[in-house]
Parts: structure tokens; C-alpha cells; sequence
């Protein structure tokens, strides 16, 4: 078990590396989280409906875009000179190589949402501050649900035709359930309900990342075996 | 006979019987009380959705068996379960709103039973959009097989958590703990539609399923 973590880590230094290196696509998922908050600001009537009642979904919107965005790439610099292929002939367990590339994307995702978060606040001007603890907790718990599920398919869907249309019409459906406990959650958070109410919705969230994260585990090797 | 000829007579079996329940719903079964003849509707709804429900549980379950058999019949039949459930899935998501907007007053609500069938119809169409993405036949069948494995996972957490969420849409009146709610007549016309609709579903799934064999076969001579 050690070893499948060191492997995985392994992985994932690599990931961040290249990418802390280039940072084009971290660089450009920042641009796009600032850009899809501006846009659903003008997208919306401030005379009629009010910050507070949008706040969770502009908010999980953005996150699950910007996921999709990071997911996309996680693979497809692989791609290049038959880079996967390099890593499947290394002595590498294929659950590591999953777990490395879950690693880099929660990394990558969540360096999206340290942004984010700030941003969403600075430009709906909704107060966090005193329910930031639970609101990063919901967080935590609904990215990782994204990036288990989003891994996995983002490694099959790098070999087909049109990967970047395929991955979210694959993906969306899978992030429909999260995307409601996080927005319940959230919604009732912003609008200062006791912690109470919030706690059945972190528990579907636990649920959901534990189930898709071991179903992942065991499928990701059948993705890239030849 | 080849199996798609089996599947045709199949078929043909299937609707006659179809035309044979549907006189029994009309004309010998009682009408509801509170929803008057809209009712009727249900006779089709509630089969083609359990149908749809056991198509997608099949396809997963045939992808469950493809990785460990490596059989490319399992996933021929996974392919034509996908397919033959897209459209009982359709069939749903028709005849639900057709219901609905006497009964609730509105074409579409987003009730968690609803939703969920939208999802399923989604998960079915997103299976086929992926199997039509990639070339290779031996790939085809394992990435289907991941994707259709999530999806009945996905499938059995959302009926596990819809319990959670307020709903609009009846409760289950046959399948659940302890005895049916339905009055006799209206049980018996029901479970006949479930048996024609399970008949239809095979005769669909065995034309299908000679389709993707004969592809398989030119492709590989």
C-alpha cells in the first residue's frame, strides 16, 4: 500500500511539475473561472433576483466548469510523443498511475477554486467569512467527487474522436448528484441555517466520493491496459 | 431462423399482445376514481420504465462480465440492451408529461423520479456516444463496460438517495414492502403489460444484438 502511494505521488510530482512549468493551463483555468464569473454576472437582472438566492449555483456552475476544463488536460499531455505508453511499460502499478493523475487534478482544481472563491465573493459581494470552515468542507468533499469520476473518464475519452465534447457529455450526468448536495449545502449555508441541516448533505457527499472513488480505483486499470 | 428472425417474430408476438392489453385497460379494467381515463396511460408508463431500469442494469451487468469473460458477445449484447433501452426511456419521458399536464397541471417537473429518468436517458445516450467515438472494437467494449458499470452505480446511489428528497410523483404501489395497493383488476392488467413489455424488450434486444454481430463480423471477415 505504501508503494502504490509513492508511485501515485510519483505521478502526480510529475503532473504538477510540467505544469508548474508551463502554467498555461492553470494560467488559462484561472482566466476562465474570472471570465464565467463575469459573464453570470451580467447574465442575470440585479433588480430582479437577488445575489443571495443565485450565489450557490453561480458559484458550483463555475467550479463544475472549471473542473471539466482541468479534467480535460489531464491525459492529453500523455498524448504527446506516446507519453503513455512510456508509463505503462514502467514498472508502475495502474492504480497508482490513477491515483497520481487524481492527486494532480484535485491539486490543479483546487488551486482553480483558491481563486475562485475570492473572486466569487469580491464580485456578488456574499459574506463567507463566519461559515468558511463548512463551505470548504462542502467543497472538499463535492471536488473530489468531481476530479474521482472526471479522472477515470477523462482517460478514456482522450483516445476517441472529439475527447473535449465527449468528456462533458460523459461527465455531466455523473456531476449532476454532486453538484445538488454541494448547492443544497451551500445555499443553506449562505442563507445562515445551523450546521445541522447541512450535515445530511456532507454525508451524501462522504457517500458519493467514497462509492466513486473505489468503483474508479478498480475500473481505471481496464482503461489503459492494451 | 436466424436470431434476428426470432427477434422479428418476437416482436410481432409482443405488439399483438400490446393491442390485447390495452383492450383489457380500456375496456374491462375500472376507471380511477380521482384521475379518470389519463389513468389509462399508466398501463404503458410504468412498464416501459421498469423495463428501462432493467435494460440499463443488464448493460452494466453485461460490461461486469465482459472484463473478467473478455467475450465480445457480452458486449454485442450490452450495445443492443443500450439501444433498446434509449428508447423505453423515451417512450418514459413521452408518455410521463402527456400525464402530467392534466393530472399535475404541468408538462415537466424537476421531481427526483423524473430526474432520474431524465439521467438514465442521458446516461443511455452518452453510452452510445462513446461506443460511436471509438474505432476499435476490443477498446469499444472496455471503455462501454467502465461507462456502463458508473452508470449503474450512479443508478442504484440516486434510487438509494432519492428517498431523501420531498417527491410529487405516486409512490410505488406494487413494488414495495408488504402487499400491492392496486385493486386486482387493475394489478392484473399492469403485470400483463409488464409481461409484453419484457417480451418486446427480448424480441428488440435479440433483432439488435444480430446487427452488432454481423458489424463485428465484416469488420473482422
Amino acid at each position: 500500500m505504501r508503494e502504490l502511494w509513492r508511485q501515485a505521488w510519483t505521478i502526480a510530482r510529475k503532473d504538477l511539475t510540467l505544469e508548474f512549468r508551463s502554467r498555461t493551463a492553470i494560467v488559462s483555468a484561472l482566466v476562465f473561472t474570472a471570465l464565467v464569473l463575469t459573464v453570470f454576472n451580467f447574465g442575470r437582472d440585479p433588480t430582479a433576483v437577488s445575489t443571495l438566492d443565485l450565489a450557490p449555483s453561480i458559484l458550483w456552475v463555475t467550479f463544475t466548469f472549471a473542473a471539466m476544463l482541468a479534467l480535460n488536460r489531464a491525459f492529453q499531455l500523455e498524448l504527446e510523443n506516446q507519453a503513455l505508453e512510456g508509463l505503462l511499460i514502467s514498472p508502475l502499478d495502474r492504480r497508482s498511475l490513477y491515483w497520481g493523475k487524481l492527486l494532480a487534478n484535485l491539486a490543479f482544481v483546487v488551486v482553480v477554486e483558491a481563486v475562485g472563491l475570492p473572486l466569487f465573493v469580491l464580485f456578488f459581494n456574499v459574506a463567507v467569512g463566519h461559515i468558511l470552515l463548512p463551505l470548504l468542507a462542502v467543497m472538499a468533499l463535492a471536488t473530489l467527487g468531481f476530479v474521482a469520476v472526471g479522472t477515470l473518464f477523462s482517460a478514456m475519452v482522450v483516445r476517441t474522436r472529439f475527447a473535449e465534447l465527449m468528456l462533458p457529455v460523459l461527465l455531466l450526468p455523473f456531476l449532476l448528484l454532486p453538484l445538488t448536495y454541494a448547492v443544497q449545502a451551500t445555499a443553506r449555508l449562505l442563507a445562515g441555517r445551523p450546521l445541522s441541516e447541512v450535515a445530511g448533505w456532507l454525508r451524501l457527499l462522504a457517500a458519493y466520493d467514497i462509492v466513486f472513488v473505489a468503483v474508479a480505483s478498480w475500473l481505471f486499470p481496464y482503461t489503459v491496459e492494451e | 431462423m436466424t436470431i434476428a428472425q426470432k427477434g422479428r417474430w418476437l416482436v410481432i408476438v409482443g405488439l399483438v399482445l400490446l393491442g390485447g392489453v390495452y383492450v383489457r385497460a380500456l375496456a374491462f379494467t375500472p376507471v380511477e376514481r380521482f384521475q379518470g381515463p389519463a389513468q389509462k396511460i399508466f398501463y404503458v408508463h410504468v412498464p416501459a420504465a421498469v423495463t428501462t431500469e432493467l435494460a440499463v442494469i443488464l448493460m452494466g451487468l453485461a460490461g461486469a462480465f465482459f472484463l473478467f469473460l473478455k467475450d465480445l458477445r457480452l458486449d454485442r449484447f450490452a450495445e443492443a440492451s443500450a439501444e433498446v433501452g434509449t428508447v423505453f426511456a423515451a417512450i418514459v419521458l413521452t408518455t410521463g408529461p402527456i400525464w402530467g399536464k392534466p393530472i399535475w397541471g404541468t408538462w415537466w417537473t424537476w421531481d427526483a423520479r423524473l430526474t432520474l429518468t431524465l439521467l438514465l436517458f442521458f446516461l443511455l445516450v452518452g453510452y452510445q456516444v462513446l461506443r460511436g467515438a471509438v474505432t476499435d472494437s476490443g477498446l469499444r467494449a472496455r471503455y462501454s463496460a467502465v461507462l456502463g458499470i458508473c452508470a449503474v452505480v450512479l443508478v442504484v446511489f440516486n434510487h438509494l438517495s432519492v428517498y431523501l428528497f420531498p417527491t410529487l410523483h405516486p409512490q410505488p404501489i406494487v413494488i414495495k414492502p408488504g402487499k400491492p395497493d392496486l385493486p386486482p383488476a387493475m394489478l392484473l392488467t399492469l403485470l400483463l403489460s409488464f409481461g409484453v413489455f419484457l417480451v418486446l424488450y427480448v424480441g428488440f434486444v435479440m433483432q439488435r444484438y444480430d446487427i452488432a454481430r454481423r458489424r463485428g463480423e465484416a469488420v473482422h471477415g
